[in-house]
């Protein structure tokens, strides 16, 4: 096997590109919200919305991936069938996949591969989640050899204070400040109002964000992704198969579930350390570049090119962090694009135009599916009320628990 | 008196004046993990399987620093009334790594590249024992 190296973008061809061959059929979602009911429910709602959006029936489905979650027992984990019985078995291959809150880009990847190796010509991809409130805790039990289960034992590291930490850096390397970060909750909160499957659908004011209180300094509670239910589904199908059902299908352009390089020099969650930069060097482009990098070369297309994109703003401050991730600007240049205006709908390249985590609160396995979702209704021009201009590409990003990349690019 | 025992086995020394962080070094390339690497050296070039013991740097500059001001949920055992609590990750210049820890001391004047010291402090307490975790000190 060839081994890649360098992740320079330029030369490194990747050696099979799925360019274009595979087409999103149709997208379907249930209300992101606190309904306190079965996640099954929710991604059966969402998988049937789909279906009808591609036109197909149930049993044209050949396979079916589910994004797992583990927070709902042994149905969670086996996340493919459970959604396969809900629907009524009819036989259909099946896969399920956990990389938290990467495990829908994963599942998508999985039904892309069997699409691109021509093992099937229609996939149905489903996530849902059922959350509980506050924080995200660690699953219960004595476990210390669990890094997840220490970090909240040994340092009370919390999911909030990861992205506090990049905060703090983000205002004194670059002079990011409180009042930015709470524009980006405007902005989002202001994307979300005509989003009818987000869960907070209210203007919100510079004011009230910092009036809100501090949860991990400087972020504060309205800055802060909150944890919702949510399903969300993607049928996926060949283009050949697209092109007899309608004309000018959105097509996945490029996707990437790439894991960070050794040595990944930025602590994340839920890590105690970095890993020592000492004997090797670090790469050339740390791990949260590398995810849009890998998808940007697939796809043939670069940050230039986005009509709009949508990603993971766990916090408002994050959000910032990640413009300069996907090369929309340079390190250090994200408030000047926020000031700008173009990450908010009218500007050059809206950013969360669904409104983003921000409105949504985050269901782990159906939040990637949900980024794709959007970028569909966009670039077929169906977002009302939040609708992206002549949107032609966009891309969605985040970042799972224990080294998940997870970006996708859709074309029209 | 209560006895002071470490909140984890064998993560740190607890010598009470010059504590160190125990990470362990592969014996094939040199490289030094913390927490220590189990089974084996997570350099992709390397196939090291063997570790020696390997004291980390007392001292580092801040990497960052959030102070959070809710309790976190279990594991974690909140004091009552509940206290606000500091995390800073500190750059160890010599293993080219940063390091979680509570903060030992006053945030307020805490900034990015602020030294600090590893010490022992207590994380929590039970009917017999202070438990003992390693914090950062500023200098
Ligand atoms: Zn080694």
């Amino acid at each position: 096997m060839e081994v890649e190296t360098a992740v320079s973008g330029t030369e490194a061809a990747p050696q099979a590109s799925g360019r274009g061959r595979v087409a999103v059929l149709g997208v379907g979602m249930h209300p992101w919200g606190k309904w306190g009911r079965s996640f099954v429910e929710y991604g059966l709602v969402a998988a049937r919305a789909a279906l009808d959006d591609a036109g197909l029936d149930w049993p044209d489905v050949q396979f079916v991936s589910g994004a797992d979650t583990v927070r709902n027992g042994y149905p969670g984990y086996v996340a493919g069938s459970t959604f396969a019985q809900a629907l009524g078995w009819q036989g259909a291959q099946v896969a399920s996949s956990y990389s938290a809150c990467a495990s829908g880009a994963t599942a998508l990847g999985a039904a892309r591969a069997q699409i691109l190796a021509g093992l099937c010509d229609v996939a149905l991809v489903v996530g849902a989640d059922t959350t509980p409130r506050g924080f995200l805790a660690p699953t219960s039990g004595d476990r210390p050899d669990d890094p997840d289960w220490l970090r909240f034992r040994l340092l009370g590291a919390t999911n909030p204070t990861y992205f506090a930490l990049y905060a703090r850096r983000r205002m004194e390397l670059h002079g990011a400040t409180d009042a930015d970060f709470a524009r980006v909750k405007v902005k989002n909160a202001r994307h979300g109002m005509a989003n009818p499957y987000a869960r907070y659908r209210k203007e919100v004011t510079e004011e009230e964000v910092l009036a809100s209180p501090l949860v991990a300094d400087p972020l504060r509670l309205l800055e802060i992704c909150a944890t919702s239910d949510g399903g969300a589904a993607v049928v996926l199908s060949s283009l050949e198969f697209a092109r007899r059902r309608t004309t000018g299908p959105v097509r996945v352009a490029g996707l990437s579930t790439v894991t960070p390089r050794f040595p990944n020099t930025v602590i994340e969650m839920p890590n105690f350390a970095t890993d020592s930069a000492a004997t090797v060097a670090p790469p050339e482009s740390p791990f949260r570049d590398s995810i849009a990098e890998k998808a940007y070369q697939e796809a043939g297309v670069g940050p230039e090119d986005l009509s709009l994109a949508e990603v993971y703003d766990l916090s408002s401050a994050l959000e910032l962090d990640w413009y300069e991730n996907i090369g929309l600007c340079k390190p250090g240049e994200a408030e000047r694009l926020l000031h700008d205006g173009d990450t908010a709908l009218g500007g050059r390249v809206p950013v969360n135009p669904s409104g983003g985590l921000s409105c949504f609160g985050e269901a782990v396995p159906a939040q990637a599916l949900a980024q794709v979702c959007e970028v569909t209704w966009q670039l077929r021009g169906q977002a009302q009320g939040r609708q992206v201009q002549d949107a032609k590409v966009g891309l969605t990003v985040n970042q799972g628990l224990f080294g998940h990349g997870s970006c996708v690019i859709l074309e029209r | 008196m209560k006895a002071r025992v470490p909140a984890v086995e064998g993560w740190f020394t607890m010598d009470e004046d010059q504590p160190h962080l125990l990470g362990n070094r592969c014996v094939t390339c040199g490289t030094v993990f913390f927490p220590r690497a189990e089974t084996a050296c997570r350099n992709p070039g390397c196939r090291g399987g063997d570790f020696e013991e390997a004291p980390l740097s007392r001292r580092g500059r801040v990497w960052s620093y959030t102070t959070n001001h809710y309790a976190p949920p279990p594991p974690f055992v909140a004091g009552d009334p509940f206290q606000p609590y500091t995390i800073a990750a500190v750059e160890l210049a010599e293993e080219k790594m940063v390091v979680l820890g509570q903060l030992d001391g006053d945030p307020t004047r805490l900034r990015v590249g602020a030294e600090v010291e590893l010490v022992l402090a207590t994380l929590f307490e039970d009917d017999e024992h202070e438990h003992v975790v390693w914090k950062w000190r500023p200098l």
